[in-house]
């Protein structure tokens, strides 16, 4: 085995697993609270318009990425309205939040059709990006793949370790205790939303800002819809996500290899293999049973406030 | 009751933002033909700022537009799946009076047979397919040969003796492409070495990428795709090899890694054939343009491409069109060894437009298409 090759095929496994990281991250925040959102590709798409859009004006790396959480969070907030105040049914609302986004962005992104923008800069990590195949591999990426990782330290600390953390799974598991005791679920859950919509957008900037520097319709290709499967995947743990999103992300660049390599099997089986992976997961977590799948408890659950 | 209402308040407000927002979209200009007026529909499998395919096929809709002016109104319904989702939007197009409908891509072959045979009055036009009926006429262009010369000008300029194609699907339209793009650059270099990597989209930008990366990895130092979007071009750049675009000039992307782009030029043959339906000369054909109808051309050569290399590739591009040269030239063997074309025995289009096998010396299996 050639080190050179899979250094690089390890360092495009985690530039192709980047998006489905914080879209998961982003998607479990949510459904932690008992929120099921499932407009994650249509905040993905204007994340990766809104970032794209900023970086091409030339604002840095920084203001981009700023600029497509906002956007995402701005998007889930009408989600959050709909679904919390006017009671709307939340799969009917997420559904309609991803054709509205998907929509939204290839109008408002016709005027960048065509242009590419600036290169981001790899931040090599001092000292340990000289090692041999994995200096390379895991440490000279763009910022925003340790942003990915750092996310999932900080939402595992948050949920497991902070006070608010305890609160946003209490109004996940069962929300009309929550209520009883005093917390806002309402408060609670948009905060969730929003900030649940501002990762996913940064996921779906990922891919305008880094992987492929352009910006056309449609580009997120079911990322969003992948990424909720991730999160049953990964039982709505966070680094499950991850490692989730790097079993996935293994896959789609390995599929591309072995037929570099001549190996053949047909390309329509290799296209399928990362969603069979999946569905096979999925399958082994809920053969374990309901303690296996440990899904919130109030998760996709209409909360009203009783008199 | 609340609750009910609610729900219905819910799915009729969701219901109304997915139609606003469906990714299908009409133009948006007045499609409603006065008297006399010739209505020309066309169908787009990608969106019409793909940067490539449907972009082409796009600025063809425009120029009979130009062409025509008053005479003609045009429509076009861009990013229609290939399948019976393509059937619907036909049959709406031909009920909206259109007179004569381009379906703009392979996938499209036997939805726009089927709908034909409901609208016997209607004229419709297939791309790249080989089906045809008394009011189903076929085009397409002989990029094969606009991938000769490719191939000739990447066996010259390759390092590693490696090209890296990134190809959609396995149709022959596509396997025609990587058979003529081999055969000329190992016709310049005995060791050359082709990497095809089959990505089963025609536009997933970042499949498309992550493609382009692993045979970068795997040692190509020059990528030919035949996917849509500029995704390889990009990356061709950010790592500082050369690439070919695909359908369209995509310098923008790759200022200094493009080398050439073969670019479809459909503007000729849509002005005809909306010509010929205005006079009352339209009839069934089957067109199969090259560099000598000006439906294939080539983009201005890259700053890398050394004088001799153009001198080469100018010299190719001006064979074929006088018809000296056809890119399938035999002696040719298929891929299992067996005789394919005898010396001096040149491809018929039949053989051509059915192409299932990849020629002797390109490595790995076909995927089968089916």
């Amino acid at each position: 085995m050639d080190y050179g090759l899979l250094s690089s095929i390890i360092h495009a496994i985690l530039v192709a697993s980047t998006p489905l990281v914080f879209a998961g991250l982003g998607a479990l925040i949510q459904e932690r609270a008992g929120v099921l959102n499932l407009g994650i590709e249509g905040l993905m798409i204007v994340g990766a318009l809104a970032g794209f859009a900023t970086a091409l004006a030339g604002y840095p790396l920084l203001m981009s990425v700023l600029a497509a959480a906002l956007a995402g969070a701005l998007l889930a907030s009408i989600f959050a309205v709909l679904v919390l105040r006017l009671y709307a049914n939340p799969v009917a609302t997420g559904l309609a939040l991803t054709l509205f986004g998907l929509g939204l962005a290839a109008l408002a992104g016709s005027q960048y059709v065509g242009q590419a923008a600036p290169q981001v800069d790899t931040w090599a990590i001092p000292v340990l990006h000289h090692l041999p195949v994995i200096g390379h591999a895991l440490f000279s990426h763009d910022p925003l793949v340790y942003l990915s990782i750092l996310m999932a330290f900080v939402i595992w600390w948050f949920l497991k370790k902070s006070r608010a953390g305890l609160i946003l799974r209490a109004v996940g598991e069962n929300h009309t205790s929550a209520h009883a005791l005093g917390f806002s679920v309402r408060g609670i859950r948009f905060l969730a939303i929003t900030s649940g919509g501002a990762l996913a957008a940064i996921g779906g900037s990922y891919l305008t800002l880094v992987q492929t520097p352009l910006f056309v319709e449609g580009m997120t290709a079911g990322r969003g819809w992948i990424a909720l499967a991730l999160v049953v995947f990964a039982s709505w743990r966070p680094f499950r996500v991850i490692a989730g999103a790097y079993l996935f992300g293994s896959v789609t660049i390995l599929q591309l290899h072995s037929q570099a390599f001549g190996i053949s099997i047909p390309a329509q089986w290799l296209s399928m293999l990362p969603y069979i992976v999946t569905i096979v997961a999925l399958v082994l977590i809920s053969a374990r049973g309901e303690k296996g799948l440990a899904a919130p408890g109030s998760l996709g659950k209409i909360f009203r406030v009783s008199r | 009751m609340r609750g009910l209402l609610s729900k219905v308040l819910a799915v009729s407000a969701a219901v109304l933002l997915a139609a606003c927002s469906d990714s299908e979209q009409t133009a948006s200009q007045a499609t409603d033909k006065k008297e006399g007026q010739i209505k020309a529909g066309f169908i787009y499998v990608g969106p019409v700022s793909d940067g490539g395919w449907t972009y082409e096929h796009n600025q063809g809709r425009l120029a009979v537009e130009e062409a025509y002016g008053d005479k003609v109104v045009t429509t076009f319904v861009e990013s229609v799946s290939e399948g019976p989702d393509a059937e619907r939007v036909l049959s709406q197009m031909a009920n909206d009076g259109a007179d004569i409908i381009f379906t703009t891509s392979f996938g499209f072959m036997n939805p726009t047979i089927k709908v034909a045979e409901q609208f016997p009055n209607v004229k419709f036009e297939h791309a790249t397919g080989f089906k045809r009926a008394d009011n189903v006429a076929t085009y397409s262009s002989r990029f094969y040969e606009g991938r000769h010369v490719l191939g000739l000008i990447a066996g010259k300029m390759t390092k590693t003796n490696t090209v890296g194609y990134i190809a959609s699907f396995p149709i022959p339209e596509v396997v025609r492409g990587i058979n003529a793009a081999y055969l000329a650059a190992k016709s310049v270099n005995p060791n050359i070495q082709f990497k095809v990597i089959w990505v089963s989209s025609w536009f997933d930008p970042g499949k498309e990428a992550d493609a382009a990366k692993a045979l970068i990895d795997q040692g190509a130092d020059i990528l030919m795709q035949h996917t849509d979007s500029p995704a390889a071009m990009q990356i061709a750049e950010q790592r500082g090899i050369y690439a070919f675009g695909q359908a369209s000039d995509m310098a923008a992307f790759g200022p200094t890694a493009q080398l050439t782009a073969i670019i479809d030029d459909w503007s000729p043959y849509y002005i005809e054939r909306v010509g010929a339906l205005i006079d009352g000369q339209w009839a069934s054909t089957d067109t199969w343009g090259g560099f000598n109808t000006g439906m294939v051309a080539l983009a201005p050569y890259g700053q890398a491409v050394p004088q001799d290399v153009r001198e080469m590739a100018d010299a190719a591009k001006l064979a074929i069109s006088e018809g000296r040269l056809h890119p399938f030239t035999g002696p040719i063997n298929k891929q299992d060894g067996s005789v394919w074309l005898k010396a001096g025995e040149t491809a018929d289009d039949g053989t051509l437009l059915g192409m299932d096998f990849y020629v002797e010396g390109i490595e790995g299996s076909l995927p089968s298409s089916n």
